[in-house]
């Protein structure tokens, strides 16, 4: 196991040397080599990745967006790429926001055409030079990007066969009975919400505050 | 009717046709519009996601073994091969160790998954070739294997059987006794098939040199499993990177299978092959089970036996939370990919160290095969789009998610 990442650290080392530029930094965590990259550079490094004689990342086996809303630029772009010849994986990830393009990666492996139209049909993440960007998974005409953690879990519309109109219509959710989100955590392990009824725990106490 | 005799051979002969979402041969609910010229096929744009269900969105709202029963619902040809990833990606992340009794009931129904997978693809892709009876064969035997599963989980086809920390219930001797008598049975059964296809005159023309798939579209597609294999890759997570105990299993017993031209017709006869090396796998198994738990002892994550709840309370008070709240997962994030049936299948876990899941990516393996359907039927025949779907065992429960 520490060859093993040992080994993975001396790629990443020889990556990093190599594309001094592109790469932010890079870390081994459970066995996984993990680089953290420039978005302007993702092209020039995959294209060294694909080529370069110890690393031979020839196959992109996943592409993938996070949605971090806190963070300034929300979205990650996860790469994952496989050298069946080396037998070895790397991870890469790259930073953006809604409005900033990423650089597509279609013209390296065509794999990518499919994963950065899930990605803008999910996250709404933008690929610049993309040759056919269309939404893959969601309905034709669907609106929003359903994997952003500020996109609710319902949707906002639901369709059903209308038998008056013969046609299906759209109409916004209309929940029977409100979604059920239970907060399990145990006390014990940093529960934050209030318990119900511990609101007057506190009203108690700020007016024995307000009354000395 | 006369005018239309009289329209010239050598007019603008390029149409588009739309292919699906309901078609027998579309494997699922796959719409494909087709750019034709005569019968020549010159672009697929394929349409999918009619059977998305939002799984990624669901896993990041239900804790993590409320997600496990999603997994058997993706490749609902081969179900506990999902979960198993699944589990290994939970395992790596908490750093969990599973029973060695485990491990060998895992990797005995993962090979069972992968017969299951196989003889449904075999069948259907005989069948979009015009031959009805094989499916109806493979059928029987698959019938046998959805009972082994319900015996060991309750369900045929949902089995949410894989847990985190090793499996729900220990296999009884008389099922383990049954398995052995199919395994014993079945080369046989498939022999009979094979008898009807592997050498068939019209089977072989529709498939010998359809599909051929070279090293560079292996790579640049992103190809997996048979795909990989059929073209003569010897390519194999279960050997090049293996998990549980498949770096015990002999290679006698465990050969990597390789095809020779990468056609239709290879990866044809590497999944016949295949499903005998599975067979042999869990003969391995069987014969090497050893005794022990089922589950891993750590009572944080696995929950405690049945017989422990009553007598202690500790295991009650531990039941109840894991079956409330559940089990927490530290911040972090993991691939775990296993050798599905139809190639790798991955999951991408990002965990935020709470009792749900923050981002869940499933990397299915048929995904990106359906991605590269127009660069393999450019040039072919409208007739040889079905023989090569049939061939890269499309399931869309996997490709949608």
């Amino acid at each position: 196991m520490s060859d093993q990442s040992e080994a993975l650290s001396d790629l990443g080392d020889h990556i990093a040397s190599s594309m001094p530029d592109a790469v932010r930094r890079f870390e081994v965590r459970r066995g996984d080599l993990v680089l953290y990259v420039e978005r302007d550079s993702i092209v020039a490094l995959c294209e060294f990745l694909k080529t370069d004689s110890t690393c031979l990342f020839e196959t992109l086996i996943d592409l993938c967006g996070v949605d971090f809303p806190e963070r300034g630029r929300r979205f990650e772009v996860v790469y994952h790429f496989l050298s069946m010849r080396m037998n070895q994986r790397i991870r890469i990830k790259i930073s953006t926001d809604e409005d900033t393009p990423v650089p597509t990666l279609v013209h390296l492996h065509p794999s990518a055409e499919w994963f950065e139209r899930e990605a803008f049909d999910m996250y709404g993440i933008r690929f610049a030079g993309h040759p056919d960007m269309r939404r893959l998974l969601t309905d034709y005409g669907f609106e929003g990007f359903p994997l952003r953690k500020d996109f609710p879990l319902t949707g906002y519309t639901e369709v059903r066969y209308d038998d008056l109109e013969k046609r299906v219509v759209h109409e916004p959710v209309a929940l029977l009975q409100e979604y059920r989100n239970f907060d399990f955590l145990s006390p014990w392990e940093g529960m934050t919400a209030v318990m119900p009824g511990g609101e007057q725990d506190n009203l108690a106490e700020s007016k024995e505050e307000e009354g000395a | 009717m006369a005018d239309d005799l009289k329209t010239p051979v050598d007019e603008d002969r390029v149409f588009t046709l739309n292919f699906g979402p309901q078609h027998p041969a579309a494997h699922g609910v796959l719409r494909m519009v087709m750019d034709l010229d005569g019968e020549i096929v010159d672009r697929i744009d394929s349409h999918i996601g009619l059977l998305h269900r939002g799984t990624e969105k669901l896993l990041e709202y239900k804790t993590y073994l409320q997600g496990l029963p999603y997994f058997d619902r993706l490749d609902y040809v081969a179900p506990m091969n999902q979960e198993h990833a699944w589990c290994l990606a939970i395992e790596k992340l908490v750093g969990l160790e599973v029973p060695r009794r485990a491990s060998f009931i895992r990797v005995l129904y993962s090979e069972m998954g992968r017969i299951l997978n196989h003889l449904l693809n075999i069948g259907t892709q005989i069948m979009d070739c015009g031959a009805l009876t094989p499916i109806t064969w493979a059928f029987e035997e698959r019938e046998k294997l959805m009972g082994f599963y319900e015996r060991a989980c309750g369900s045929r086809l949902h089995a949410a059987y894989f847990r985190p920390g090793g499996v729900h219930q220990d296999l009884p001797q008389d099922l383990i006794d049954d398995i052995m008598v199919f395994i014993e049975a079945f080369p046989a059964a498939l022999a009979r098939i094979e008898g009807l296809v592997t050498e068939n005159r019209i089977f072989k023309q529709r498939n010998v040199d359809i599909g051929v798939v070279d090293e560079e579209t292996i790579l640049k597609y992103g190809f997996s499993g048979v795909m990989v294999r059929g073209s003569g890759l010897a390519w194999d997570l279960r050997r090049s990177q293996p998990y549980e105990i498949y770096s015990e299993i002999p290679q006698d017993v465990f050969p990597v299978i390789v095809g020779r031209n990468g056609d239709n017709y290879d990866r044809y006869v590497c999944r016949m092959e295949e499903m005998l090396v599975s067979n042999d796998i869990m003969r391995w198994c069987i014969e090497n089970m050893p005794k022990g738990d089922v589950l891993a002892p750590n009572s944080k994550v696995a929950p405690p036996r049945r017989g422990e709840m009553k007598r202690s309370m500790e295991a009650l008070i531990h039941h109840f939370k894991l079956y409330t709240e559940g089990f927490h997962v530290p911040e972090g994030e993991v691939y775990a990919a296993v050798e599905a049936p139809k190639g790798e299948f991955g999951v991408y876990l990002v965990a935020d160290g709470s009792n749900r899941p923050y981002r869940v990516k499933l990397r299915a393996p048929g995904f990106p095969h359906l991605a590269a359907m127009d660069h393999l039927c450019r040039g072919y025949q409208l007739a040889d789009v079905s023989a090569i779907l049939g061939s890269l065992d499309i399931v869309f429960g996997e490709i949608d998610r």
